[in-house]
């Protein structure tokens, strides 16, 4: 469990102070995948990196497991807590293998277990230890290096991983792939993890809890359908609603997610027309006020409601992005064409 | 000569005999001058042939490298059965000396100019001769100015060992101040090249940095 | 050329003590030249200062150094291992500056990241990184020592330069091709020598990158 109270750290730059972490209070749950997303500049980075000291915090205090990480010898931290980064940081002259028994080689694990932990964390992370334990890291690919460096980062168990935009620099069907992967394990493992990145449908995939933040400070902390169904400022809002985020979507239309209309529906729940694709909807429920509904209903050009959505099945549909999208709206798209206005 | 052998007295024997220092001022120096001259009229074309034509780049490459490994001493020692002892010899060892540091710098610093650049110039029609002259000339510059430099700060240390060969310069305080174990007349030879060869650097360097074409910064 | 097969035990007699002139030089300018580089590495503002004092240091011409040095030093091998010592710094330390600053920042964050502490870093991480520059400086050091050792034999310190020297005296030009032969043939096994060693010690240089 991570716990951080009142964090702050701040910067000087030329002759003025900034804050780079604001005043920032969180929890992250044991088991838990804690997404830290926002603009560049919004502290997210440097907010996950001062749970492994890092960076040090100005004020404020962080724990792990109930102990002040201030308080604990650096070092050690360190080599409990995974970490990965968005550019792999794979040493380049150690093999595959040698790069994923890193932390247990500083733990003084012997030869023998080193190997075996290897080999079984690449078996896990889906490289075959038989090809890949010997090989270096530029004989693999951006995503074969990434996923070098997740397996890295579990080696030693720890039961706590932070990642920087681990998949950020790779291409954008790797990344899926990678994503999809990371949540397969999460559900084998169950590690504590904060996760920083920019992209809401990752946010959305991975993420137990995202935690909003914007020039320093949390805008939001909540479940992904919360963030849907009761934004709490504008910029949560807009963070949303944004349609360059969720361009992804619009060729998936909310027909797609809708189910049978359960029998009792709140009297004003929200009403959305079945030609609008995601990123419209979802602009549209952030304007409006849900708090405390579960879902919207769907409706068809006479304004008949034919489905409904749950702000948690519209996450989900966020978080899965492109692919659902992309190959379902294939087949939607000549039924719906008829009944499009514009 | 009683006295303390005080290497620091050096200044007073410089003093005591300006007119030597002079002449052995001039010795030096115009064997540096002239060996960087020819060096420069010998190895920039060399350099702009070779860059030319591919097939010369590693040989003449290994043959400069492998040159460079070469003790500055054998290459006067070895002018000497074809010119004999003084002057001559020593040019000759000395401009040999020189084309190749001027030979290998220029020689990068043609081909530094980015492929694209060429192509794009190329394929604009730029004829062979206005390529090398508008553009991996000027771009070579600095190159070329760091070669020249090397080569300078070599002579003037290649000259230094001429003496051995009969050509003067500071070398002949220098050995003569080690045959009788003379110090200040060691260091009235030592110095002076020094920090000639200080000098050289420095003003080279600048001279370097102002032939940089604008646009370009070199670190 | 014939000189050397006519008399190979004065050649390989001069051979070893132009080689352990060199050797000793570059041992005592690789001890204090690698980790000045590092410092100079991780101390921006000492990095300048240091490779200028380097820098005109190495402009000195070899005999001429030599020669202010002899009064404090006298002749003979320690004004000659003195001289070329100094004369090696720069290459030294100039590349292992470089070679550290080469090391990727990410790579170093993840090494800090993962909990290691400073020198296992760079004993782990940063040294073996920064090997193939290090090894590049030490290489020039070397071919340029040997070089410049020919005239360690000025001084008396003997070496290869014994031969040239004797050349000019009895105008042979046998013994002076010997001197300048044997040179470029070290020459060229120390370019050979370090570049296998430093194969040897980073085995991921020999395997080419995936493409894309």
């Amino acid at each position: 469990m991570i716990t951080l109270e009142h964090v702050t750290k701040t910067f000087r730059m030329e002759g003025h102070a900034i804050n780079a972490v604001d005043d920032v209070s969180f929890t992250v749950e044991e088991g838990e995948l804690a997404v830290l997303i926002g603009p560049s500049g919004s502290g997210k980075t440097t907010t996950m990196r001062m749970i492994n000291r890092l960076e040090e915090p100005t004020s404020g205090k962080i724990s792990v497991n109930g102990q002040d990480v201030m308080s604990m010898n650096v070092v050690n931290l360190r080599r409990h807590i995974g970490y990965v980064i968005q550019q792999g940081g794979l040493f380049p002259h150690f093999t595959v293998a040698e790069n994923v028994a890193t932390v247990p080689r500083l733990l003084g694990w012997s030869k023998k277990k080193r190997r075996e932990r290897a080999e079984e964390l690449l078996a896990l992370v889906g490289l075959d230890p038989a090809i890949f334990a010997n090989r270096y890291p530029r004989q693999l690919s951006g995503g074969q290096q990434q996923r070098v460096g997740v397996a890295r980062a579990l080696a030693a168990d720890a039961p706590i991983i932070l990642m920087d935009e681990p998949f950020g620099a790779v291409d954008p069907i790797t990344r899926t792939q990678l994503q999809r992967w990371l949540r397969q394990v999460q559900q084998d493992v169950k590690k504590t993890i904060v996760f920083v990145t920019h992209d809401i449908n990752e946010a959305f995939l991975l993420g137990d809890r995202i935690i909003l933040m914007r020039d320093g400070h949390i805008e939001q902390n909540g479940t992904p359908a919360d963030l849907l169904r009761s934004p709490e400022t504008e910029f949560v809002k807009e963070f949303i609603g944004d349609e360059f985020a969720l361009q992804a979507l619009e060729h998936t239309y909310i027909a797609e997610l809708a189910k049978p209309v359960p029998s009792r529906v709140p009297d004003d729940t929200l009403v959305i027309p079945a030609g609008m694709s995601i990123p419209e909807a979802s602009r549209e429920i952030t304007q409006a006020d849900t708090t405390g509904h579960s879902g919207f209903l769907v409706t068809d050009e006479e304004g008949k409601p034919e489905g409904y959505v749950t702000y948690e099945d519209l996450a989900s549909a966020i978080g899965e992005g492109i692919s659902s999208g992309a190959e379902s709206s294939d087949e939607v798209i000549p039924e719906l064409l008829e009944s499009e206005d514009a | 000569m009683f006295g303390s052998n005080d290497p620091l007295d050096f200044i007073d024997h410089i003093r005591e005999n300006q007119d030597q220092f002079w002449e052995l001022f001039s010795e030096h120096m115009s064997l540096v001058l002239y060996a960087t001259l020819i060096g420069l009229v010998i190895a920039i074309p060399l350099a702009i042939l070779t860059s030319r034509i591919k097939v010369l780049d590693k040989p003449m490459t290994l043959i400069a490298n492998t040159g460079q490994a070469i003790p500055s001493l054998a290459v006067l020692a070895l002018a000497l059965p074809l010119f004999g002892i003084g002057f001559k010899p020593a040019l000759f060892a000395l401009s040999l000396l020189a084309i190749l540091p001027i030979f290998l710098n220029t020689l990068v610093g043609i081909n530094s100019v980015d492929a694209a650049v060429v192509d794009a110039a190329r394929g604009m029609g730029t004829s062979d001769i206005q390529l090398l002259w508008q553009v991996q000339l000027p771009l070579a510059m600095p190159f070329l100015f760091a070669g020249v430099q090397t080569a300078v700060v070599l002579s003037i240390g290649g000259a230094t060992l001429a003496a051995y060969i009969g050509a003067g310069g500071f070398g002949d305080w220098i050995l003569q101040g080690l045959a009788v174990r003379n110090f200040p007349i060691l260091l009235a030879g030592a110095v002076p090249v020094a920090v000639l060869a200080m000098i050289a650097e420095i003003v080279l360097g600048w001279v370097r940095r102002l032939v940089v074409p604008k646009g370009l910064t070199v670190s | 050329m014939q000189y050397i097969l006519d008399n190979p035990g004065r050649v390989f007699e001069l051979t070893i003590e132009h080689l352990q002139l060199v050797f000793s030089a570059i041992l005592i300018a690789a001890l204090i030249g690698i980790p000045l580089g590092i410092l100079i590495s991780r101390v921006k503002w000492l990095a300048l200062p240091v490779l200028n004092i380097s820098g005109v240091l190495y402009t000195v011409p070899s005999l001429a150094f030599f020669a202010i040095l002899i009064p404090y030093t006298g002749i003979g091998k320690t004004t000659a291992i003195t001289a070329l010592a100094v004369y090696s710094l720069l290459a030294i330390v100039r590349n292992t500056a470089a070679g550290m600053n080469e090391v990727p920042a990410s790579v170093v964050d993840a090494a800090r990241g993962m909990g290691m502490g400073q020198f296992q870093r760079l004993r782990l991480v940063e040294l073996p990184l920064a090997i193939p520059y290090i090894f590049a400086g030490i290489r020039l050091a070397t071919v340029a020592g040997i070089g410049i050792g020919a005239i360690a034999a000025v001084i008396g310190g003997g070496g290869l330069g014994r031969l040239i020297f004797d050349g000019i005296r009895t105008i042979d030009s046998n013994r002076i091709v010997a001197g300048a032969l044997m040179c470029i043939i070290l020459a060229l096994l120390a370019e050979y020598g370090f570049s296998k060693l430093a194969l040897l010690l980073r085995p991921d240089m020999r395997v080419k990158a995936e493409r894309g």
